[in-house]
């Protein structure tokens, strides 16, 4: 007899299945199947509106879905707490919001520490370490809106690292970033994965994605590709996540249609 | 000459100082009930604001007018636990309807509020209408309230010691409550009203989190209506916070500032009040807005006269 939980087989990282995201009967997303392991770098390529900060809201339970399921150690994201780490793109937030830096870094020591308890002296050392580390410590006690954009990127940054996560969705980090800030984001994205960590990068550039990133996502409307680098990074797929995007909404919009479509 | 467009006399002590000493009888309980609304709402404002959707305060004031009157209805009169109920009810009922649009339609959230809490007190005054006989319920009474009122009630008894009068003491709970939530729940406001997706990935159940500040939002509008009406309840709920930001930048000193926001306008509202014997709860609201015209002023960095003398320093 052999029990399920004596599997030598852990269960994948990250796990999405058929998942498929509309607004408004509209599909953004359609299908998305993938399976990741630990200690991957992935960048996540497409064209404007093809469902990237789409995807990474619906593994965070941030946008309802309306189909298929996202799995983090084969549990939903419900029950793994703060193990799954956040990078909001940069424009989402507000940032007149009255929060000083330090405050924005300790907001990813809150998973660890317990919603109800301040943070404590070890805290702010972390948090002082991650500024340092992607060196703002400077600006600790600054209201973010007297930032740079790169600097409220690297905020956003040094809070995902105090989270101490194993598994980071990332939206553009390196949107608005001069060319030394985006050599030391990439460095400590590398010592996160080489610690161990999946994450996974929404990126634009494509020359600079087929350096920093071991697997590739390319995106548009569905995964038209996924895999290590070397294999996905050909002219003929990118063609098809850059190129084909008008006929595929057709497809997905008839197919939805022909079904009664989602909700 | 006292012609009909006179001021009255105007003296400092017999305004701000007298109300508290010689007219304590009929002003402490009023002044009492004016700050825990003032402070209850402005409080609870600072979050409304940070998460732009200031407005649902006014949605929500508007809309226990159907509930009062379902309420008078079921209970048969003006007990007050069910016309409560009811308030909170429907005042809860139409946040939550506002989310529902906004989330399956393509109307924006202001548009949604504008819908629902029209429509909410339209039915309310048709069904005052149409139970004229069965009711005494006068929707211009819900819009305006009275603060007066409360120093006109006796005061509750426990044992030898005499309490407040019931609405204040109502109001203190209110006041504690949000007090409560704030300081044991400060993170947990924080971190899902700086960005959902950070919040989710604290932990924090941002939905629920929504919903308590919204069934908290009804539990304050409705406390706080009867005394200053839900015109003015708007104005305590944003007031407050809007002066707030422009004298600081980080939350802690926001809510401080709020709190003697709340407690300045109540000084000097009953001031104005006493002075121009008119009702006092827009003369609070007036002397709310004009401590956010000298903040806007006078703030020490974005204020009008820091930001002249800026300019003319770098010119010269
Ligand atoms: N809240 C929303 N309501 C309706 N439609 C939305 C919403 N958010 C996104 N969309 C639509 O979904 C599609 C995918 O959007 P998404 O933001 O995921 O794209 P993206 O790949 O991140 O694009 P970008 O590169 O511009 O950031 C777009 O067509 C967009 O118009
Ligand atoms: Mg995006």
């Amino acid at each position: 007899m052999n029990a399920p939980t004596a599997s030598p087989v852990p269960p994948p990282v990250v796990e999405i299945h058929d998942l498929t995201v509309a607004y408004r009967r509209k599909p953004v997303l359609w299908g998305v199947d993938l399976t990741i392991g630990p200690g991957k770098l992935v960048g996540i390529i497409g064209p404007n509106g093809a469902g990237k900060s789409t995807l990474i809201k619906a593994c965070m339970g941030l946008v309802p879905t309306q189909g298929g399921w996202v799995r983090f150690w084969g549990r939903p994201f419900g029950e793994v707490g703060s193990r799954v780490g956040y990078v909001p793109q940069r424009e989402t937030v507000d940032w007149d919001f009255p929060v000083s830096v330090m405050d924005v870094v300790l907001m990813g020591r809150y998973g660890r520490i317990g919603l109800f308890r301040r943070p404590s002296r070890a805290d702010r050392e972390a948090a002082r370490a991650c500024l340092e580390q992607v060196e703002l410590l400077p600006y600790a006690d600054r209201q973010i809106s007297n930032l740079s954009g790169g600097q409220q990127q690297r905020v956003f940054l040094a809070r995902a690292l105090a989270q101490e996560a194993e598994v980071y969705f990332m939206d553009e980090p390196f949107a608005g970033v001069d060319a030394a800030t985006e050599a030391s984001i990439v460095s400590v994205l590398r010592t996160l994965r080489d610690r161990g960590c999946t994450l996974f990068v929404v990126h634009h550039d494509l020359p600079t994605a087929r350096q920093y990133f071991d697997h590739l996502l390319l995106l548009n409307l569905n995964v038209v590709a996924f895999g290590p680098t070397a294999e996905v990074f050909t002219a003929e797929l990118l063609q098809r996540t850059y190129g084909g995007r008008l006929t595929l909404l057709s497809e997905v919009a008839q197919a939805l249609g022909a079904q009664g479509g989602p909700r | 000459m006292s012609g009909q467009w006179m001021l009255p006399a105007f003296d400092l002590h017999a305004l701000l100082v007298a109300p508290w000493t010689e007219q304590r009888e009929t002003f402490g309980w009023v002044g009492v009930m004016g700050f825990c609304v003032a402070a209850s709402c402005g409080l609870l404002g600072n979050y409304l604001l940070l998460r732009r959707m200031a407005l649902m305060g006014d949605a929500v004031s508007h809309s226990v007018l159907p509930g009062l009157v379902i309420a008078f209805l079921v209970s048969g009169g003006r007990d007050t636990g069910a016309m409560f109920l009811g308030a909170l009810a429907s005042g809860l009922g139409a946040t939550l309807i506002i989310d529902f649009l906004q989330a399956r339609t393509p109307l924006k959230q202001d548009a949604a509020i504008g819908i629902v809490f029209s429509a909410l007190f339209a039915i309310g005054v048709l069904l005052t209408v149409v139970f004229a006989g069965q009711i005494d319920l006068d929707p211009d009474c819900v819009l305006n309230g009275e603060l007066l009122f409360v120093a006109l009630e006796p005061p509750v008894h426990w044992g030898a010691w005499t309490l407040a009068p019931p609405a204040v003491l109502r109001m203190a709970g209110v006041l504690a409550l949000v007090v409560g939530v704030i300081a044991i729940g400060y993170r947990i406001l924080l971190v899902s009203s700086f960005d959902p997706g950070i919040a989710r990935a604290a932990g924090v159940r941002v939905g629920t989190v929504r919903l308590g500040l919204m069934l908290l939002l009804s539990l304050v509008v409705v406390s706080a209506f009867e005394a200053v009406g839900a015109v003015l309840v708007v104005a305590m709920l944003i007031l407050p916070g809007a002066t707030a930001t422009l004298l600081t930048d980080r939350l802690p000193r926001l809510h401080l500032l709020a709190v003697l926001h709340a407690a300045l306008s109540v000084w000097w509202g009953v001031g104005l009040a006493v002075w121009l014997d008119c009702s006092l709860a827009p003369a609070i609201v007036v002397m709310g807005a004009v401590l956010f015209a000298l903040a806007w002023l006078f703030a020490p960095r974005g204020g009008l006269i820091a930001q002249g003398l800026r300019r003319a320093r770098v010119l010269s």
